[in-house]
């Protein structure tokens, strides 16, 4: 089991409503994680290559992938995060309102660790909040945070 | 928890103790049909180490990448754990000793992957 530290985990998303329930959900579900929230692509690439105002941006230790981001779309995204040898190791969760079969489809083509669909109620809410928080943080081992040069 | 629909998983493990606590732990999941739903990969594999069998499956195969790839191995080792995600495992689990926490995990993968999680459709293998 993985010991507990604070996990720090990068959202993408870009509707401000699920936003905010995804960060409530996570304070009730997990004291020991920092939230930090892009809300389009290229913010999240932004974020993820230290540019900018992002230079002391900390590496994630997931990602939660929304698909449907304005600039750059979140299979661009992905496809980004997971052709970049210095990023792809992250675990990248899909987390979306599309249960095309598609859109699953091409996400684990790229290589998304795995996909969730974003429910609409706000009970739902909290229980996938919950579940990503009880497999991903508390369960299964992640790659060691590490600097990057 | 049940999954929704009747799953199919490859196990690849080479301990026939662990393949039981396995198969018991998922009685009720079907596992004959061709092409698995999810792969649990234990690392440490006679003749092909299971380093090589992910990579294979994540790198040669584009009819096979897509299918979810969970590692569940008793190594806690860092380079373990980094390879694996390096070669597009979709998530690591450490395979505890002790049988009670072995079906504690083995709940969870059902839980998280076979009841939340969206998997790809089920397609023959072209």
């Amino acid at each position: 089991m993985s010991e507990p530290r604070i996990k720090t985990l990068l959202l993408v998303e870009d509707n401000a409503g699920d936003v905010r329930l995804t960060q409530e959900a996570f304070r009730d579900a997990n004291k020991s994680v920092h939230l930090h929230v892009a809300s389009d692509g290229v913010e999240a690439i932004s974020f993820l290559r230290r540019e900018g105002k992002y230079a002391n941006a900390p590496r994630p230790d997931l990602i939660l992938l929304d698909l449907n981001l304005p600039k750059m779309g979140g299979h661009e995204v992905l496809a980004f995060i997971k052709n970049d040898d210095g990023l792809k190791m992250i675990p990248t969760v899909v987390l979306s309102c599309s249960d095309a079969e598609a859109d699953i489809e091409k996400s684990y083509q790229l290589q998304a660790n795995c996909y969730l669909t974003k429910p609409g109620l706000l009970d739902a809410f909290d229980t996938v909040v919950k579940g990503i928080s009880d497999f991903w943080l508390n369960t299964a081992e992640l790659p060691e945070q590490r600097r990057i040069a | 928890m049940k999954p929704i629909f009747p799953a199919t998983l490859l196990l690849v493990e080479d301990s026939p103790g662990d393949v039981r606590l396995t198969q018991e732990a998922f009685r009720d999941v079907n596992l004959n049909a061709p092409r698995p739903d999810l792969i649990l990969l234990d690392l440490n594999l006679p003749k092909m180490d299971g380093r090589e069998v992910l990579a294979r499956i994540k790198e040669e195969h584009e009819n096979l990448k897509t299918i979810p790839t969970v590692i569940l191995t008793t190594s806690e080792a860092e380079a373990d754990i980094d390879k694996s995600y390096r070669l597009q495992a979709n998530c690591y689990l450490n395979k505890p000793v002790e049988l009670e926490a072995f079906e504690a995990l083995v709940k969870s993968i059902n839980d998280f992957w076979l009841t939340k999680v969206k998997l790809p459709q089920q397609r023959p293998v072209g």
